[in-house]
């Protein structure tokens, strides 16, 4: 069954059976490998990807659910890996076997659009569904935070809005 | 690497070879003596390493370092090449590093696995290093007219200051090629204090692959034409597929082959199905309808609960063996102002990585192509080479990057299972194993059985201990050969023996060690801190309660017994009583430990532990809850490695990645009932989460002076008894046996 979406903004058809999970599909039908499988029942977070801007288990959504949707992968998080989590994660040297980290990225990135300053406590209740069997729990809760201080710094301060427009 | 094979030079003394690059400047493999890295620790014995390094250098002064070993997430992509810049004298920015393929007459050992690539490749890699630097001198040396014990080098850039020339290294690149290779035992290695690149945080050379998810681990090949596999094996492990419903399957949607291995292929590999389709979905849902009938193996008879009331039993009557029987032992504890007898047990464990197993093959011209994540690919070539009925020339294998490991992938049988159906197939293959096929058929880290019993005289001392370990032999395997032509006895199943000089062996006047061993079928294996891991919390916890005992601090009884003079070690053993009192000594002051007021609900536990040439000691803070929910505030880790700590980003990921499995472990079990594993997925197994890690955990180094050794596993083991003595003293229970739910524990 054709499906069409948004792959990373571009219009993308797949013909594979309805009920397939999104995950294979990027995997396997359209070449993306940078989404992970983990587990396969939702328990691990490897195969976080965006779905309407929201965080979703890939390998627990039918490609079917994605018909007409926006998706993005952490291949398509930013054109060339300058997101500021994605640069808190090289500079702090977060990963250590890597495997988790795309899953972990694109969780982290969601939970920003929901909290641009998050606490720890918001962290850990939003990235607790994502597993690190290596443990970079404490790199991970480190770069969340330098990557809003690094993002904050490299905005321009927010210009005086104009009179008319406060008086809207 | 665009480099051909030309080999002008061969100087046999120095082992070393050149080879001239394509598009100019050369090459230097290393094959060198093997180093007695280990001589320090293992009475003079030369280890059996062929270490060498691979070091190319274009004319535009890039240096490229080939990484030789697999990474796991050790961190070892960054550490070897590390080395080899360091003596080279350039800017790690100068450098780019590449995968090495197996290739063991090029790069000698290749495998990860026992913290072994620090201690076995120190030396090596900086000698090659440091022999590019000097052919390099050499070549300016000899183009600028002057004496090369006038030249220089810094950050890349070769100087003679009397005709105050420079040049970068790319300039000389090529002339490097035609320079005599030195002797790699007069080579002069630097000062540690000029080093520029060991000791500085080095991040992870994958990283940008990594966060922008291009393709990298196993998992993520995919060649042309490529199909996918599962693999179904037997429930009961080790049983043997008889006959299955195969042309049912064959019609399911994408399905192209379906086929029954009947037999292993050495290497650990078994019996199975496989179904090969055009999506890896496809193969995996076509498996649900998949019928078989199975020759159920030596395995049916294994379940977790009767090993635990066997042991017990075992305990109770004359032990197999003694290992160790220093003084009077039965005597010492009679005679004891205070005996302590308790029952320590610990349960099977699965590895768990992120990235389940899995391999890509292609068979084609009666040679195997394999791209395989494993921790030992040296082991699998001849396995493979076997399997298929082709030359171990004719095998050739790639090094992904694996997505976790943890002693699973020293294990090689998905990787030849692959090579089976790749070559059964015909075509370009990937087995992928689900997380229950890994969680199901694992090589798992054995149970064990500890009955102890110690006794303090009446000023505190420790003065007696026994134990009876009983582990598990290998079903069905013939025995061992005895000493002298008599029959040996029954064999050990892999990582369930205990070491006659574990600490507190030696610092113990009345000590007797006896084991048992009762028959198992599943696998066992390495587990991240073989032994170490699981030890670990059976003799610190113990000895935690005899402090107690002994109306004693935890802290100062520990160091009073390591004050003692020990007894004479027993073959190969290492613990330097000296290097552990120092790191004990360190953490109780950074942790402020007997000195810090604690909220109720609080406590703090102390231990420490010696393995893979690690020192240890670390303390935890616990506080526990009316509802026994445990929170970590914090841990306090302090290390003693050697004299340098070469990447300190890496030191401290790694520190913090044995908390958090170390953690873990306390939870979790591998339940086996009637041959088959209970558990199955992170539901069931479930591994430390973000919200369950303590907030901070703090790494203090002891520099001590000697080499420097490996950090993957040490800090792991003593995780698990700092904070079971730290619940005791927050709420007076004493953990005996693992995991802590059992107890009614929980995260908090």
């Amino acid at each position: 069954m054709p499906v069409t979406f948004t792959l990373n903004g571009k219009s993308t058809t797949v013909d594979v059976p309805a009920e397939m999970p999104l995950l294979w599909v990027l995997r396997d039908a359209l070449n993306l490998s940078g989404t992970k499988y983990g587990c396969g029942v939702g328990q691990c977070g490897a195969c976080t990807v965006h779905v309407r801007g929201r965080a979703v288990r890939s390998c627990q959504t039918p490609v079917s659910n994605v018909s007409g949707a926006e998706v993005v992968t952490i291949e398509g998080l930013s054109p060339d890996g300058t997101h500021p989590l994605q640069k808190a994660w090289q500079e702090l040297d977060v990963p250590e076997c890597g495997y988790c980290q795309a899953g972990q990225i694109m969780a982290a990135a969601a939970l920003l659009q929901l909290r641009p300053t998050p606490t720890d406590a918001d962290i850990d209740s939003a990235m607790n569904t994502n597993l690190c069997r290596c443990g970079t729990y404490l790199r991970i809760r480190q770069g969340i935070h330098h990557a809003v201080r690094t993002a904050a710094a490299d905005q321009p301060p927010p210009a005086t809005p104009a009179k008319d427009e406060v008086s809207k | 690497m665009s480099a051909t094979t030309l080999l002008p030079r061969v100087d046999r003394r120095s082992f070393l070879k050149v080879t001239a690059l394509a598009g100019g400047g050369f090459m230097l493999a290393g094959y060198l003596d093997p180093l007695d890295v280990l001589a320090q620790g293992r009475g003079g014995n030369r280890a059996p390493l062929d270490p060498n390094a691979f070091v190319s250098i274009d004319t535009n002064g890039i240096v490229t370092i080939t990484a030789k070993n697999p990474e796991i997430g050790q961190g070892v992509k960054q550490m070897l090449p590390m080395l080899v810049a360091e003596e080279l004298d350039v800017e790690w920015s100068q450098v780019r590093v590449v995968q090495a393929d197996l290739d063991p007459a090029k790069y000698g050992q290749q495998s990860a696995g026992g913290s072994f690539a620090t201690p076995s490749n120190w030396e090596p890699m900086r000698q090659i290093g440091a022999a590019a630097r000097h052919m390099l001198i050499a070549a300016a040396a000899q183009a600028w007219g002057v004496p090369a014990a006038e030249i220089t080098t810094d950050r890349g850039q070769l100087r003679h200051a009397g005709s105050n020339r420079t040049a970068g290294y790319g300039q000389f690149a090529s002339a490097a090629a035609g320079m005599t290779p030195p002797d790699m035992n007069t080579l002069t290695l630097k000062d540690a204090a000029s080093y520029r690149i060991i000791g500085q945080p080095v991040p992870g050379v994958d990283n940008l692959k990594i966060v922008t998810g291009q393709p990298l681990f196993g998992s993520d090949v995919k060649l042309p034409g490529m199909l996918y596999a599962v693999y179904q094996r037997s429930p009961v492990i080790g049983g043997k597929a008889v006959s299955a419903n195969l042309d049912v399957i064959r019609k399911e949607p994408g399905v192209r082959h379906a086929f029954i291995i009947p037999d292993s292929h050495g290497g650990g590999s078994m019996s199975g199905v496989a179904i090969v389709a055009d999506s890896w979905w496809y193969a995996d849902n076509a498996r649900k309808k998949l019928e078989v009938t199975w020759d159920h193996g030596i395995a049916a008879g294994d379940s977790s609960a009767a090993f635990s009331t066997r042991a017990a039993d075992i305990a109770k009557g004359e032990p197999m063996n003694t290992s160790r029987n220093d003084g009077d032992t039965e005597a010492a504890l009679a005679s004891a102002a205070k005996v302590v007898e308790a029952a320590y047990e610990y349960p099977f464990l699965a590895h768990a990585p992120m990235e389940p197993p899995n391999a890509t093959a292609v068979f084609a011209n009666g040679k195997l192509e394999m791209w395989a994540g494993t921790q030992q690919p040296g082991g699998v070539v001849n396995t493979i080479a076997q399997a298929l009925e082709i030359t171990p020339a004719d095998v050739t294998v790639h090094l992904p990057r694996m997505g976790g490991s943890f002693g699973r992938r020293l294990y090689n049988d998905y990787v030849v299972e692959t090579a089976v159906i790749a070559k059964t197939v015909g075509a370009p293959v990937q087995l992928r194993w689900t997380r229950e096929d890994e969680m199901r058929h694992e090589v798992f880290r054995p149970a064990g059985y500890h009955f102890l019993k110690g006794g303090v005289d009446a000023s505190g001392n420790l003065v007696a201990w026994r134990n009876h370990f009983v582990s598990f032999s290998v079903a069905g395997a013939p025995p061992t050969q005895g000493r002298g032509g008599q029959p040996g006895g029954p064999r050990s199943a892999p990582s369930s023996t205990l070491s006659s000089n574990e600490f507190p062996a030696r610092f113990v006047p009345n000590f007797a060690l006896h084991a048992s061993m009762m028959p198992l079928g599943v696998n066992t294996g390495a587990h991240r801190a073989p032994g170490a891991c699981a030890l670990s919390f059976v003799m610190q916890s113990f000895l935690d309660e005899l402090a107690h005992a002994a109306g004693k601090d935890p802290v100062q009884f520990r160091l009073d017994l390591m004050a003692r003079t020990p007894l004479a070690q027993q073959g190969n053993g290492l613990f330097d009583a000296e290097r552990m009192t120092g790191v004990l000594k360190l953490v109780a002051d950074k942790s402020g430990w007997g000195k810090r007021t604690l909220p109720d609900g609080a406590g703090m536990g102390v231990a420490f532990h010696y393995s893979h040439q690690g020192y240890f000691a670390e303390v935890a803070e616990v506080t526990v809850d009316a509802n026994k929910r445990i929170r970590v505030n914090k841990v306090w880790v302090a290390g003693d490695i050697g004299r340098h700590i070469i990447n300190p980003l890496n030191a401290e990921s790694q520190v913090h990645s044995a908390v958090i499995d170390g953690m873990s472990q306390l939870m979790l079990e591998i339940t086996v009932d009637g041959g088959k594993v209970v558990q199955g997925n992170y539901d069931s197994y479930p591994v430390l989460r973000m919200r369950q890690a303590p907030p901070a955990i703090e790494t203090h180094w002891l520099l001590s002076d000697n080499n420097p050794t490996g950090l993957g596993e040490p800090a792991l083991p003593p995780i698990l008894p700092a904070i079971t003595n730290a619940l005791y003293a927050a709420t007076g229970t004493r953990v005996r046996s693992l995991p802590l739910s059992k107890h009614g524990f929980s995260w908090r």
